[in-house]
């Protein structure tokens, strides 16, 4: 059961790269990165049941706070403001 | 007992999250998107948290999954706003059959 919501996921990350690839503007293809984050960070559980090893989670409480920074900064840039500001 | 409990609450995330990816795919507009995307995608991923936690009892696994749900809340709210906003600055069109934009009038004061 587990084996099935882990490939499900997977399925769903890729077609939002789609969206990545067809976006008309680049504010698309930020929305669709940062809904990438989230969905990988909702695989790192399910393969920490699956494989017994808890270090996984580890790796999506980093990948939450990193996704947060950078969506931040690319939206400060599309604003147009500087980074120091 | 609590395994099928849990296993049920990491279905209706994960379904959460393919309606959401679906909004993403099919809506036509930047706000649309990020609407639909933001919100869906959020709850998915509390929801997949929130059954390990109920699949795996107590044990540092389930207590870390349940730390990541305010951080999933918090970020993933406060980082769409800047997107919208960011957004809006840098000229992206409303949809043709939009009829209100309320943060136009708000800019000028």
């Amino acid at each position: 059961m587990m084996y099935i919501f882990v490939i499900i996921l997977i399925g769903i990350a890729f077609l939002c790269s789609i969206r990545v690839w067809l976006g008309p503007t680049m504010a698309d293809r930020m929305v669709a990165v940062d809904m990438f984050g989230i969905l990988v960070v909702g695989i790192t559980p399910l393969l920490a049941i699956l494989y017994k090893r808890e270090f996984l989670i580890d790796i999506g409480l980093a990948w939450i706070l990193i996704s947060f920074i950078g969506t931040i900064a690319l939206a400060k840039y599309l604003e147009g403001r500087k980074f120091d500001e | 007992m609590n395994e099928t409990i849990g296993l049920i609450i990491i279905g209706i995330g994960v379904a959460f999250d393919f309606f959401g990816i679906i909004g993403l795919l099919r809506l036509p507009d930047v706000y649309n998107r990020l609407q639909a995307a933001t919100k869906c995608v959020t709850l998915g991923t509390c929801g997949i948290m929130f059954g390990t936690l109920v699949y795996i009892g107590f044990t540092s696994l389930g207590i870390k999954a349940l730390i990541a749900i305010p951080f999933i809340f918090f970020t993933a709210a406060t980082g769409s706003h800047a997107l919208a906003r960011g957004a809006h600055k840098f000229g992206v069109k409303l949809w043709d059959k939009s009829i209100c934009d309320k943060y136009e009038g708000d800019k000028g004061k």
